[in-house]
């Protein structure tokens, strides 16, 4: 079992593998979420960033943690990539997770046009975290265009449905070599574990905290829960037979050498 | 034809208001309302035979508890699930379809409370819509702010703390015509990050005009969708042209705005038909249009200068609040704008419940924003569309909304 156990993304090692969310919450409550998910990176709507409001989000993240700004309300990627820009025109870092949506009511992000943008910024200097459809032909794409991570769904955004789409991230952590860092759908601590038993790189949640009854203390059972599916991939779960018990007499067993 | 609409200004010409009384009493005077006029645009859409197709089908009075139950338990809920939520059967369900109307909208959005506030810019008008304070026989004071003006509104309403700004004109493509809009927006694109526009519907080339003025979400109320109520209430003016504004929010987003909102005027004629109508006409169009933003309001009529008779008729707060709960339930995804025609407590309470966006600091008023912000008069002003309910200012807004356990968000756009 490793003894340092980090994520590395973008020249960067990170200890905690919770990644979250700043939206659809109240922003004096950011600086509690964040500490009791024990996170060391926020994602932030680089819109909700762009103001001259006193109460600028970027005021209520701590600034300890990595800022991960998001495209969010870009439609093709020549928006997207002109958000990233605008992302670190203020100030938020290299660090952007790019988020394409063509359909205002699902938010299922554009595949395509996250690869074109993923190229395009990637060639800019940005650590680039994609969020897609987990699509293995797509993910291989955004690995060769300079992915520093692929961020595939879990179930759709804002759902707290879980890992409907487990089976396709299954495939993403088994043949991609990039972290593989569970986005959206995740509603509860049980799920995040299982994403990270599976062997997620990260798992990042925002809308299970921001609908639960105590936000920090969700943070906190987020981080437990986070952890321990860590702890159980390194530790290599126990072989799940799919039938019969394991026989103390095995069929091989009268092979002399 | 109900008159409680019809008054006659003593500053009318006699010519005037014998034009105007014909108007009113012979409907052979008036203009086709399903006919365009010259210069407007036929985009050729399906969308509002759909739409009326479906409306006149609905029969409010069919749908029992039973229904309103099994639309209640659905996880997706389909357009004859929005036919008995906005029944009266669904009356007495109306806590529990709030319940889970502020579930789906805290998934949806969270917390958050968006603001935004209105500028009229001008209110001259051609039409004559006989529930509107603008219209051309109502004898109000007349104004068209000029560059100067504009600019020193908008100054004062940025500095107050908001971002986005919604411009509004009369219908008068003469007096307010596009160029001057366009350079309100280009004006507006300085002071504010979101600027939305509600003035007299225009062809696809002008909403890219508009669009690349820096306008990036456009609001068209339908008023009503019966087209026999309307035509009895639209009497003289482009606005008499029913399908032309029908098809207004599919020339935005086709002249690429990148958000279009929806209403229909709730007690201009039977609520629960034009509630349904609108909440339609908003998802067939985003299905037709994936990307759309899409957004509800939900206006009552008021009281307008000179005539304190009208009101919302039908519609109270609980049928206002089953409509809003309804569109919530049919259409989680979808913003719903909740105007200063309501009371502080209506608002304070539904924005808890469906609504994602309210105005703050409003006034209806053309150029009188300095004075009501800061108490400095020294400029004419014209008179407002209608009588507000909610005149809390934005510090005042924010400061409730915090109260109310919500985090209030001045922008969540990008104009790319």
């Amino acid at each position: 079992m490793q003894t340092n156990d980090t994520l590395r993304l973008g020249g960067k090692e990170f200890s905690s593998r919770f990644i979250l969310g700043s939206g659809k919450y109240s922003m004096k409550l950011i600086e509690a979420a964040v500490r009791d998910a024990g996170a060391e990176i926020v994602t932030l709507a680089v819109r909700r960033a762009n103001t001259r409001e006193q109460e600028n989000i970027l005021d209520f993240i701590p600034k300890t943690v990595t800022l991960l700004p998001n495209t969010s309300g870009a439609r093709n990627a020549e928006e997207a990539v002109r958000i990233a820009r605008l992302a670190r025109e203020l100030g938020c870092g290299d660090f952007v997770k790019i988020e394409i949506m063509r359909d205002s009511k699902y938010l299922l992000p554009d595949n395509a046009e996250t690869v074109k943008a993923t190229e395009i910024l990637a060639k800019e200097g940005f650590t680039v975290l994609p969020y897609m459809f987990p699509d293995l032909n797509v993910a291989r794409d955004l690995e060769s265009a300079g992915a520093a991570a692929v961020m595939p769904l879990a179930s759709p955004i804002g759902s707290n449905r879980g890992l409907a789409a487990g089976d396709f991230i299954q495939i993403l952590i088994d043949e991609i070599s990039l972290p593989i860092i569970v986005d959206a759908g995740i509603g509860c601590p049980s799920q995040a574990c299982r994403a990270m038993e599976m062997g997620a790189a990260a798992v990042m949640a925002n809308t299970a905290l921001a609908t639960a009854g105590d936000l920090a203390g969700m943070a906190a059972a987020f981080r437990l829960a986070i952890e321990a599916g860590r702890k159980a991939y390194l530790a290599g779960l126990g072989r799940v037979l799919s039938r019969g018990a394991s026989s103390s007499d095995p069929l091989t067993g009268f092979l002399r050498d | 034809m109900d008159n409680r609409y019809f008054v006659d200004s003593e500053f009318l010409s006699p010519a005037a208001l014998e034009k105007k009384h014909r108007l009113e009493q012979d409907p052979a005077s008036r203009a086709d309302p399903m006919a365009y006029l010259p210069g407007m645009e036929d985009i050729h859409s399906d969308l509002s035979q759909r739409v009326l197709s479906r409306v006149a089908a609905f029969r409010p009075e069919a749908y029992s508890a039973r229904e309103v139950r099994a639309a209640l338990s659905h996880r997706v809920r389909n357009e004859e699930d929005l036919m008995a939520l906005l029944s009266p059967a669904a009356e007495p369900f109306l806590e529990e379809m709030a319940l889970l109307a502020k579930e789906e909208t805290s998934r949806h959005f969270g917390n958050t409370v968006y603001f935004f506030t209105p500028l009229y810019i001008a209110n001259y008008c051609e039409n004559y819509c006989v529930y509107c304070g603008f219209n051309c026989y109502n004898h109000i004071r007349r104004m068209k702010l000029n560059e100067k003006q504009i600019e020193r509104e908008m100054k004062v309403i940025a500095d107050s703390g908001m971002e986005e700004i919604l411009i509004l004109t009369g219908e008068s493509r003469a007096e307010s015509d596009l160029a001057y809009i366009g350079q309100a927006c280009r004006t507006a694109r300085t002071y504010f990050r979101n600027v939305g526009l509600e003035i007299y519907p225009v062809n696809t080339e002008e909403y890219r005009f508009l669009h690349e003025c820096g306008a990036d979400y456009v609001t068209v109320f339908q008023e009503t969708y019966d087209i026999k109520k309307y035509e009895t209430l639209h009497l003289l003016g482009h606005k008499r042209v029913w399908p032309y504004r029908f098809d207004a929010q599919e020339r935005a987003l086709l002249g690429g705005m990148r958000g279009v909102a929806f209403s229909a005027l709730l007690g201009l004629s039977d609520f629960r038909r034009d509630a349904l109508a609108t909440a339609l006409h908003a998802c067939y169009l985003q299905k037709k249009y994936p990307w759309a933003e899409i957004s509800l309001s939900c206006p009552r009529l008021r009281p307008i200068i000179n005539n304190e008779k009208i009101g919302p008729q039908d519609v109270g707060e609980k049928q206002l609040c089953q409509i809003l709960c309804a569109y919530r339930l049919f259409l989680p995804f979808a913003g719903i704008t909740v105007s200063s025609r309501e009371s502080a407590a209506f608002r304070n309470g539904i924005v808890k419940i469906a609504a994602t966006k309210i105005s703050a600091g409003v006034s209806t008023g053309i150029g009188d924003h300095e004075r009501k912000y800061t108490g400095k008069q020294d400029h004419e002003e014209g008179d407002g569309q209608f009588e507000i309910s909610d005149g809390r200012s934005f510090g005042a807004m924010y400061r409730d909304m915090e109260e109310e356990g919500l985090q209030p968000v001045v922008n969540d756009a990008l104009y790319v």
